[in-house]
């Protein structure tokens, strides 16, 4: 308290796009932790079933995609058990798209508190971005528990690869997406209201475009060039790859990857404190 | 108590006006481009000045306009203006909630402010959470929200609810909470606006003295947006009036309500054309003027002083009754105080203008700021009557807390109403 007691601050509009009081964030640390616990207790308090819900919807979701792209439409899932395959693809998909929705609306169902007091506003997304890591883990190890007993049934064989050590750099990667992605649509939503119509069946769609369903060597080569420029797609083939020894793993698509997330997650941190000033005056 | 609190350097502040969100891909895509080429921002130079009542011409108006002032240390500083003048922008500029156009403000300590009705809760926490997320937003670290804890819940009495979120409390609970989250969070600046409008009277009470507590006592700095001028005269030791978005007057309290007093009761001749509520009135017989007459050169009346008045009318058609004049006291909050009516002694044969002194002999008013409605017509309370014209509130004007003789009225208490009478016998019977 004494720290920030009688420190001197200057109030002015903020003349450069890259005048982003990073360094502010810091103070806001016990913030951060405040808005992540609430949004994790939040996620399941009045709930009878309560943190089982972290389980149910992957694994609902999993045997769905198990009936009907697995048996009724037959898409191939590269020789892979089809439970884990697809559950590979949704607890990864699963967190990028959670932590996208939210974000895309953070202004606009923050609007209350922003309007009477202030904090970095940047501390909104990143503690959806950190509780959802939380959900993340979780079912993440919901997957290993999976996994295992696929690897007691002998049916995959679990063989040590350098590409598990990718995992801490693949989650950094879906992290940045959906926060640098969320960031630039809750910006542009506070004044194009239509986008928030889009985001709703734009992210299901955009599902498709995603190796998540289907292996990314099972795609025409007419085609695999819409899916390998979905710079998303290289963080689940890996994923699967490190895991199960499937899936298409290139150091050049990762590196387009990590590419296109750091261009976006910089695109929305200035677009998002752009914004963030005068937010306000037009909700 | 000389170091600076707040300096506020040329602030200015614009806004859209109407619809946000139509045609406004266009205006933004200019915009970005004069950036690009760095050039000034177009949309910039357009733009009005700020009159709620006067409909204008360009979707811009700027809401502040170069706002220029300096607040000490341990200072409570009032702002007043009518509606729409720019006072909330202006705390909500110093709050961080929204950025200023052009300017710039240097700040010095942790400000916490408490901004219109609703406060930074979060609706979905209970009350405790949210102490603890008001604490966190003032950048204090846990124990020290801890340590606070007990005499937040203890002033805002709402201990029943604290472990209930925050939406399901009523909107005076909500700015009882906020009141004490902020008053005892310890900031070194505190910002009210018009917050304390919810409150119960009780509550209200409590609040004014905790402020005047926080400033003098503990030496913190606050600034106060009231319409209630009584409690901004009491509690600040320093005005500034905002009018249309521009500073208009800065001083003594007492000065600065005065004048503000003055302004919102029109220039004389006009005034009453503008408050007569119906057309019907004014046509025989026409009120024109009234102005106080204070002694020796003073702005105010004293407490317990004859109150005078000089009431100026014309007589466009001749009347065979006498005339006479009445009206009616009341409150700045429209409390009605008293009426009452002179004898009919004004002689109506001849048309022409007409002044005459009016003088209120042995009314004791409590001391604070009130209103005079005023009427002329024929007949009395008793009888029939007849106005042939009405005014409503014709004139402010001011009670001080000071008698002829220099002394002040202690132990009064707004409750007891208005009206000190001390005509009163009592006698064994
Ligand atoms: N978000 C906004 N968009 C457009 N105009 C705004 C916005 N907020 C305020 N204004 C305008 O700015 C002016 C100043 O408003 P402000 O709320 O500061 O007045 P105020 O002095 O607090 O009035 P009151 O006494 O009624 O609270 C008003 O004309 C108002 O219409
Ligand atoms: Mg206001």
């Amino acid at each position: 308290m004494q720290i920030a007691s009688n420190k001197k601050e200057i109030i002015k509009p903020h003349k450069s796009l890259f005048d982003l009081r990073l360094i502010e964030l810091w103070n806001y640390r016990d913030l951060l932790f405040m808005f992540v616990k609430r949004d994790f207790l939040a996620s399941y308090t009045q709930t009878i079933l309560g943190p089982l819900w972290f389980f149910i919807q992957p694994i609902f979701t999993t045997l769905m995609f198990v009936f009907v792209f697995g048996n009724i439409a037959g898409i191939s899932t590269d020789g892979q058990p089809k439970i884990l395959f697809y559950l590979s693809g949704l607890v990864i998909w699963n967190y990028f798209s959670d932590g996208l929705n939210k974000t895309a609306n953070v202004f606009v169902s923050n609007s209350g508190i922003f309007g009477k007091v202030y904090f970095p506003r940047l501390i909104m997304p990143l503690s959806i971005v950190v509780s959802g890591l939380l959900r993340f883990f979780i079912q993440f190890l919901l997957f290993l528990a999976i996994f295992c007993y696929y690897n007691i049934k002998g049916e995959v064989t679990f063989s040590f690869s350098t590409a598990l050590l990718l995992l801490p750099f693949l989650i950094i990667l879906m992290a940045g997406f959906s926060l640098g992605l969320g960031l630039i649509i809750t910006s542009l939503t506070t004044k194009y209201r239509d986008l928030s119509m889009f985001i709703g069946f734009g992210i299901g769609l955009l599902m498709y475009a995603t190796p998540v369903i289907y292996p990314m060597n099972a795609v025409p080569a007419k085609y695999l060039f819409l899916v390998q420029a979905n710079p998303i797609s290289p963080i689940i083939e890996t994923f699967r790859y490190a895991f199960l020894g499937s899936g298409m793993f290139s150091v050049l698509n990762l590196l387009y990857s990590t590419f296109c997330m750091a261009i976006i997650l910089f695109i929305g941190v200035i677009t998002f404190s752009k914004v963030e000033q005068n937010f306000m005056d037009t909700v | 108590m000389s170091k600076n609190a707040i300096i506020v350097r040329d602030i200015w502040k614009q806004y859209r006006l109407g619809q946000v969100g139509t045609g406004t891909l266009k205006n933004d895509l200019s915009r970005l481009w004069y950036k690009f080429r760095g050039k000034e921002d177009p949309f910039l130079k357009i733009g009005t000045n700020n009159d709620r009542s006067k409909k204008s011409k360009d979707d811009w108006v700027w809401a502040l306009e170069n706002i220029d002032f300096n607040v000490k240390e341990g200072e409570v500083l009032g702002i007043i203006g009518r509606n729409g003048a720019g006072k909330s922008t202006l705390l909500k500029i110093l709050s961080k909630i929204t950025s200023p156009t052009k300017g710039e403000i240097e700040v010095y300590g942790r400000v916490a402010s408490l901004l219109e009705v609703g406060t930074g809760f979060h609706p979905d926490l209970t009350g405790r959470e949210n102490i603890y997320l008001n604490g966190a937003v003032l950048g204090m670290r846990k124990q020290e929200i801890t340590a606070k804890l007990d005499a937040i819940i203890d002033f805002s009495g709402v201990e029943g609810y604290i472990d209930t979120p925050v939406k399901r409390y009523s909107s005076g609970m909500k700015m009882r909470l906020g009141f004490a989250v902020a008053a005892f969070l310890e900031p070194d600046i505190l910002i009210v606006d018009e917050v304390l409008a919810v409150g119960d009277a009780e509550f209200q009470k409590k609040c004014l003295g905790k402020i005047k507590n926080v400033s003098s006592e503990e030496g913190r700095t606050v600034l106060f947006v009231s319409h209630n001028l009584g409690a901004v005269k009491n509690l600040t030791t320093r005005c500034i009036m905002l009018e249309h978005g521009k500073l208009v007057n800065e001083g003594k309290p007492e000065k600065v309500i005065e004048e503000y007093l003055r302004m919102t009761t029109l220039p004389e001749n006009t005034f009453f054309e503008t408050k007569r509520i119906n057309e019907f009135w004014g046509k025989e017989i026409r009120l024109t003027k009234i102005t106080p007459i204070f002694s020796g050169g003073l702005s105010f009346f004293h407490f317990g002083e004859n109150l005078q008045f000089e009431v100026c009318f014309q007589i466009h058609k001749c009347i065979v009754d006498k005339l006479r004049i009445g009206c009616t006291v009341s409150t700045l909050d429209e409390r009605p105080v008293l009426s009452m009516m002179t004898s009919a002694v004004i002689e109506a044969d001849m048309i022409g203008n007409r002044n005459y002194k009016l003088k209120i002999n042995n009314l004791r008013l409590f001391p604070g700021s009130y209103k005079l409605s005023l009427s002329i017509g024929i007949g009395s309370f008793q009888e029939t009557r007849m106005e042939f014209d009405v005014v409503r509130d014709a004139l402010v004007f001011n009670i001080e807390n000071l008698t002829e003789s220099g002394n002040a009225v202690y132990n009064w208490r707004q409750d007891y109403g208005n009206v000190l009478h001390d005509h009163v016998d009592l006698q064994i019977s």
